[in-house]
């Protein structure tokens, strides 16, 4: 089955952070995916730049209209994801624990609807 | 008379538990508990209509295949019309009624409870769960047991069964790493079973659920013999079940466990926890369900003893105190501290409880507070704590032994 992990985190924590703290995440985050794609189960993966660089489409009493921001403010935000082929929920969740955001945020784990 | 009775019951167990393991079985192989369920209904009611009266057959899984096998024949190919991928059913049941004339399907109950006990799912819906799947109990009678509207129970447990299929929970035995953890939710969800029928005195169906989570415990522990929180869960239950005909008097009155006549406790259950209890203590790795057995196996002493170790009662809350951080299981540990230290020890063991919120609502909590209350002389304070454990209480006969209990202190106060 694929999933995908959803990362979400704190994106003004990371904005304020000290250069060495966020280098020892990003080689955390290239050790992860590395590992990954080593055990052959990485489908895709990506970063996503911060919500300020979002813009949102909406329709507004039938009338599409381009928003500026995000689709909604939270606390923490959706910063990129990874997209695995593992045999099932307990696989998913094992690499999840493994992600280092699992550590600094949230991890969502969403299976992927085949149509 | 008894005797039908009794073959009445073997039968019907017997088709219980063939048609879990069916349904687990079917449920392992295609992921869909919803399909391996319908696909055993009907099969399933007429073995509960026929095996009673004729006889368990010879091969009951062959006999209830047999009899779903149309039935999934069916079902299957409708949905092969719909949707593609639906053949694996249909394959598997076949394959599953070609090698079963005699053979036993392979017992995959153990990973159906896994299943349902799975992180993932709702902790509220992990015992209805097991009870439905593993037992073929309907929605109903779940919904009496938990106190639930039927229809609210029934779209809980579609729901939940779609969860497992559509997040890919897997019907398998954790990895040993996880097992303690997976395990104990198991446990939780089998003694939620135990704990939703055990109040219901006097409905047949909830008393059912006794029965029926006590024998899943049976299961697990026939399963997993090694693990000594099993263990420790079936003693536990098996205590509590031996107490049955002594918590009610011969007109129906509810009778405290220090009032209870241990002549009427049920010998053989004791016996067989205690001896559940040994083995799950010589793996040397005690847990929550183990340390309340222990609690039980102290108060089931009182049979030979005539009376009741309450140090070693409260040197047990005090383990599964630091072990569980449960409010639930301080309430107990006050009661304990009030026989070993008196009642004031007790009742500032309560206060100190008084600010949690899950203990707002807890009839045990406000029952213990009154009686101290009451033994230190202070009748107005005691019968408040009276009035508020009455309207907690659901249980007619609980209710009215408190209400015994309120009464006897307003004499002092007047």
């Amino acid at each position: 089955m694929q999933y995908m992990l959803a990362v979400y985190g704190d994106e003004r924590a990371t904005e304020s952070m000290p250069r060495e703290q966020m280098t020892e995440i990003i080689n955390a985050y290239m050790a992860y995916t590395k590992a990954l794609q080593d055990a052959k189960v990485l489908v895709g993966s990506n970063r996503l730049r911060p919500t300020s660089a979002a813009t949102t489409v909406r329709t507004v009493d039938g009338q599409t209209k381009v928003l500026d921001g995000p689709f909604a403010e939270t606390k923490e935000q959706l910063g990129g994801y990874y997209l695995i082929d593992v045999p099932d929920l307990d696989a998913a969740l094992s690499w999840a624990k493994r992600c280092p955001a699992a550590r600094y945020g949230t991890v969502e784990v969403r299976p992927i609807w085949v149509m | 008379m008894k005797s039908a009775g009794l073959a009445h019951r073997a039968a019907e167990r017997a088709a219980r538990q063939s048609y879990g393991k069916l349904v687990a079985y079917l449920a392992a192989r295609t992921g869909d508990v919803t399909a391996a369920e319908d696909a055993l209904s009907d099969a399933f009611a007429a073995a509960l209509a026929s095996w009673p009266t004729r006889g368990i057959p010879q091969a009951p899984e062959a006999w209830l295949l047999t009899a779903a096998r149309r039935r999934m024949i069916d079902t299957a190919r409708r949905r092969r019309v719909r949707e593609a991928a639906s053949d694996r059913l249909l394959l598997s049941v076949e394959e599953a009624a070609e090698g079963m004339s005699s053979e036993d399907v392979p017992d995959w109950r153990l990973r159906l409870m896994f299943a349902c006990a799975h992180p993932a799912i709702d902790a509220a819906m992990r015992g209805p769960l097991i009870l439905q799947t593993v037992l073929g109990l309907d929605a109903a009678a779940i919904a009496a047991a938990f106190l639930t509207a039927p229809g609210a129970m029934s779209q809980r447990l579609v729901r939940a069964k779609r969860r497992i299929h559509d997040t890919g929970i897997p019907f398998r035995l954790p990895d040993r790493a996880d097992l303690p953890a997976r395990l104990d939710a198991v446990l939780e969800a089998i003694y939620a079973a135990f704990g939703a029928g055990w109040p219901g005195g006097f409905d047949a169906r909830r008393q059912g659920l006794v029965e029926e989570a006590l024998w899943l415990g049976h299961v697990v522990v026939g399963l997993l013999p090694e693990e000594p929180e099993g263990l420790g869960l079936l003693a536990l239950m098996l205590y509590s079940g031996a107490r049955r005909d002594a918590r009610r008097s011969a007109n129906g009155e509810y009778v405290p466990l220090s009032e209870q006549d241990p002549d009427l406790w049920d010998a053989p259950a004791i016996d067989e926890a205690e001896r559940l209890l040994q083995r799950a203590s010589s793996h040397g790795r005690i847990g929550r369900f183990q340390l309340e057995a222990a609690v039980q196996s102290v108060h089931a002493a009182r049979r030979i003893s005539g009376r009741t170790d309450w140090n070693a009662i409260l040197e047990l809350y005090d383990g599964l105190l630091e072990l569980t951080g449960s409010p639930v299981v301080a309430v107990n540990r006050a009661v304990a501290l009030s026989k070993t230290a008196g009642p004031q020890a007790g009742l500032a063991a309560l206060e100190e409880l008084a600010t949690n919120p899950r203990l707002v609502a807890y009839q045990p909590y406000w029952a213990a507070r009154a009686d101290l209350l009451a033994r230190l002389g202070r009748p107005a304070m005691a019968s408040a704590a009276y009035a508020r454990a009455i309207l907690l209480e659901p249980d007619t006969s609980v209710r009215h032994f408190l209400e015994r209990r309120c009464a006897q202190i307003r004499p002092n106060f007047a």
